[in-house]
């Protein structure tokens, strides 16, 4: 997986975003968690192989998660669609 | 294709819709950034923010500005990527995020959900493998008509629902008596 790991100070909650590369959400998304040194993995979508591809859309089919991006799992349990700022504050208490 | 000319054709057909840009200069610059990349990677301007399939013919939905820009903007003051904005949103400078709109049968189809098709994107063999597929519709509101798999999700004429379409059946044996 092309899983890319952004350093930060605030581990204390496992989060990884499914992401696009191209979509301003997504981006704003990955500069709001390290602003706010929250430490994530993300893997953008869009430049992966096929098969890897392939592997995020199964997942997400099985976490019966909505295929939207930015995606985030925080905890391997709650997903957070978009970019709701406030969702992340809760969910990481930020 | 060069950045000026994907800024050009979306600020032409906001001002043909008398629509704007998003304000924000940095966030602008990355969905056209996106929507570039996309057109080189595809062959067509995909949404920048949405997952393509890389068949044409199943992205048709949502190759910029896609069938879900009027509406959004209509219902939230932005498309779902917020690249076009109405008046006031650009006025307040910032836009907010929008709900996908896109029915998700569609992305189903499209990414191969439902089935265990393939998803990897050719183009080529894509386009000849669904054209079969497309029918006439036309708008019963004003009368445009289309050459697709299924009518838009609203007239880009008039704005019509999708429901205001039928499809078009012509005879083709009176041109050819
Ligand atoms: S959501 Fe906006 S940027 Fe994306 S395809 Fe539609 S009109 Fe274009």
């Amino acid at each position: 997986m092309v899983v890319v790991k952004v350093e930060g100070e605030k581990r204390d909650h496992n989060v990884f975003l499914y992401s696009l590369s191209t979509c301003g959400w997504c981006k704003k998304t990955k500069e709001f968690l390290k602003e706010k040194g929250v430490e994530y993995e993300y893997m953008d979508v869009d430049t992966c192989t096929s098969e890897e591809r392939r592997a995020a859309i199964a997942d997400l089919k099985a976490r019966s998660a909505p295929m939207g991006f930015p995606l985030a799992i925080i905890d391997d349990e709650t997903i957070i669609s978009g970019f709701k700022p406030d969702r992340y504050t809760e969910a990481l208490g930020l | 294709m060069s950045l000026d000319k994907v800024r050009q054709r979306a600020e032409q057909d906001a001002k043909s819709r008398g629509y704007h840009l998003n304000p924000d200069p940095g966030f602008l610059n990355d969905l056209l950034e996106g929507l570039k990349t996309n057109e080189e990677r595809y062959g067509y301007p995909a949404c920048p923010c949405r997952m393509s399939s890389g068949f044409f013919d199943l992205d048709r939905d949502i190759i910029c500005p896609c069938d879900y820009r009027d509406p959004d903007v209509e219902e939230h003051g932005a498309c779902y990527c917020s690249l076009y904005v109405d008046e006031a949103t650009h006025g307040s400078g910032e836009a907010k995020p929008v709900p996908e709109r896109r029915p998700p049968e569609k992305q189903a189809k499209a990414l191969g959900l439902d089935e265990d098709r393939e998803v990897e994107p050719k183009v080529v063999r894509a386009v000849q493998a669904f054209e079969t597929e497309r029918k006439l519709f036309y708008c019963k509101q004003c009368g445009y008509v289309t050459f697709r798999e299924e009518p838009p999700y609203v007239c880009p004429i008039c704005r019509a629902k999708q429901e205001l379409f039928a499809e078009l059946k012509t005879s083709l044996k009176l041109w050819t008596t």
